[in-house]
């Protein structure tokens, strides 16, 4: 019956498709009109020659590892993507003659930028987030994904979601809100996505055959709840037409500036912060082979972040129109938020304890100590930025770029390479990774990428921060916006070699996992892996 | 006068104390006694089940 309901759906959603391609108001709405045409219609096609046939017979008493398999690739695939379009607009910002002629207005910066950030957020960071969460809750659950192929749905719908919003960029379809660029009908097909991800996994939850639940999940449950949360309130708008990508902001003047940085703080806080916590709660402890060094203060870190995090969005509207109680109240809560971050970093750290000779032979470890490194870092960093005093030097400048970058590519891509390289060979069924001085390679260059993007960021930051608030004996500004871009030019280059760099290891480790999967000897059959 | 504005708004506002409140309630929780062993017993239960859920005859069980 089931089958029969879902052609149904389908047809009407290829009619309508159909219907919306010939009224669509704009280019943007138009292909991507066409675009759910062409995959509805695919998959008609497919269910119907597939309807009455026999079911395959699925166990049910193993993991559902095929979707989780899938977004391995994904993350993989869309990580070289969304860091070679960093490189291509790191370097257009140096020259700009690479903002070409010909491609214009398609492949100049303004429409390659969103790309890139949302490349790496979320269609590399997010395929982590869901092949990852997927891996850990079946495992800490000791059940089965719930939902069938409601999984399947998620991973296709998001990977869906991926491909609309970043043609729409490119195609000029934005609402303007950063990290939130996506417009209307394309937030909601993602609304619809992420209930379905929130049901899988608190499904498994609910089915868990573990008594506790463990502090990964919570982790990442409060990532997906929140992300939710966030992504309804910034996204209310109002269509123009039901057959346009255009739509009015519900909110309007420093509410909305208020509501956009409360929503894009958070997404740095659960989405790329209490997410990724979540992976490191569990592949650090597999990867040392010990359990995490302090439960208890994992339960805190978790705590201080749901209850600090969510107040810490005005610091990015200091000396704005924004009331200056509500950007103080800010300032104080990414102060207050320092602390419980380099507590999750020395749990982090902790965990090796007793085991830091992994440090010299397990490269993965080494990623993954890196990143937790990174992430003390970073949340050092940012707390300090978000004091008013330190915060007009830094805002507007690339001092925030080069923050949002050892956070993103340290902490983030750095925990996430671990993780690839933790789940391909048990995924796979490999004995090992295929090259193991590849993953060293991969380390340093990401890591000397990494420093370079930093280094040259704070010293262009810092300068361009007092090259526009210098002012001469009689009170004049001393330089003009095209002094700072000129002086800028030699850290651009430094900028864009660090991104060249760390997109080179990325690069290695497709072709490490690529061959692992290939060519590495399968894992011997035991069923009797002592716990240790 | 911009530091009593902010003073002013939090006075103002008992939820912040309630929610700090239920911040103390959630972690001193965690401190229950007792509570020792079963964040040892979850902390480690990411070494079970690597393969399969559990429940099957024969496969590596959940403990208790």
């Amino acid at each position: 019956m089931w089958d029969y309901i879902k052609l149904a759906l389908l047809a009407v959603i290829v009619i309508f498709a159909a219907i919306a391609a010939n009224y669509a108001r704009d280019l943007a709405y138009q292909v991507h009109a066409i675009l759910i045409l062409a995959v509805a219609g695919g998959m008609f096609l497919w269910q119907l020659r597939r309807i009455d046939e026999p079911k395959p017979v699925i166990d049910q008493s193993s993991y559902m590892d095929g979707v989780i398999r899938y977004g391995v690739v994904a993350t993989a695939f869309w990580g070289v993507v969304g860091f070679l379009v960093g490189v291509v607009i790191a370097f257009q910002l140096a020259f700009p003659v690479l903002n070409l002629e010909w491609a214009q207005p398609y492949a100049n910066f303004g429409r390659l930028r969103p790309l890139h950030t949302s490349a790496v957020i979320f269609a590399f960071g997010g395929n982590a987030l869901i092949a990852c969460s997927f891996y850990i809750v079946q495992r800490t659950s000791a059940a089965r994904l719930w939902g069938g192929n409601l999984a399947w749905f998620v991973f296709w719908g998001y990977n869906l979601f991926i491909v609309l919003a970043a043609t729409g960029y490119l195609l000029g379809a934005t609402q303007s809100k950063e990290y939130a660029e996506p417009e209307w009908y394309v937030d909601l097909w993602l609304t619809i996505v992420w209930v379905a991800y929130l049901a899988v996994f608190l499904g498994t939850i609910i089915k868990r055959k573990e008594p506790h639940i463990y502090v990964a999940n919570w982790f990442l449950l409060s990532f997906i709840v929140t992300v939710a949360m966030l992504h309804v309130v910034n996204n209310l708008s109002i269509p123009v037409s039901i057959w346009g990508s255009r739509s009015v902001q519900v909110f309007a003047g420093v509410q909305d500036a208020m509501t956009q940085w409360w929503y894009g703080h958070n997404a740095v806080g659960f989405f790329l912060t209490a997410g990724f916590l979540g992976m490191m709660y569990y592949f650090v402890p597999k990867q040392a082979g010990k359990p995490v060094y302090s439960y208890k203060l994992s339960i805190i870190h978790f705590w201080a972040l749901i209850f600090l995090y969510i107040w810490a969005g005005p610091h990015h509207l200091h000396y704005t129109a924004l009331p200056d109680w509500a950007s103080t109240l800010g300032m104080v809560f990414s102060v207050i938020l320092w602390m419980p971050s380099w507590g999750g970093m020395i749990n982090g750290l902790m965990t090796l304890s007793g085991a830091w000779d992994k440090l010299r032979t397990d490269p993965i470890i080494r990623m993954m100590v890196i990143s937790i490194g990174f992430y003390g870092m970073s949340t050092f960093e940012g707390p300090m930025m978000s004091i008013k005093a330190v915060n007009s030097l830094s805002h507007y400048t690339d001092w925030t770029i080069g923050h949002v970058h050892s956070g993103a590519l340290g902490w983030n891509g750095m925990i996430t390479f671990g993780c690839l390289y933790f789940l391909v060979p048990r995924l796979w069924n490999r004995a090992s990774l295929y090259s193991l001085p590849a993953v060293n390679w991969h380390f340093w260059l990401a890591t000397i990428g990494i420093v370079l993007y930093a280094a040259s960021m704070w010293v262009t930051g810092i300068m361009e921060g007092l090259m526009w608030r210098e002012v001469d004996a009689n009170g004049f500004l001393v330089n003009s916006f095209a002094d700072t871009v000129q002086a800028k030019f030699p850290m651009y280059v430094v900028r864009g070699l660090g991104g060249v760099l760390y997109l080179t290891g990325a690069i290695i480790m497709c072709w490490n996992l690529w061959m692992t999967v290939r060519a590495a000897p399968e894992r011997a059959v035991s069923n009797a892996i002592p716990a240790e | 006068m911009e530091s009593l504005t902010l003073w002013e708004q939090i006075a103002a506002s008992k939820t912040v104390i309630w929610m700090f409140l239920a911040f103390a309630v959630f972690v001193g929780f965690a401190f229950r006694p007792g509570s020792g062993k079963a964040q040892r017993d979850s902390a480690e239960s990411i070494f079970r089940n690597e393969d399969r859920p559990a429940g099957d005859a024969g496969k590596e069980e959940v403990r208790q």
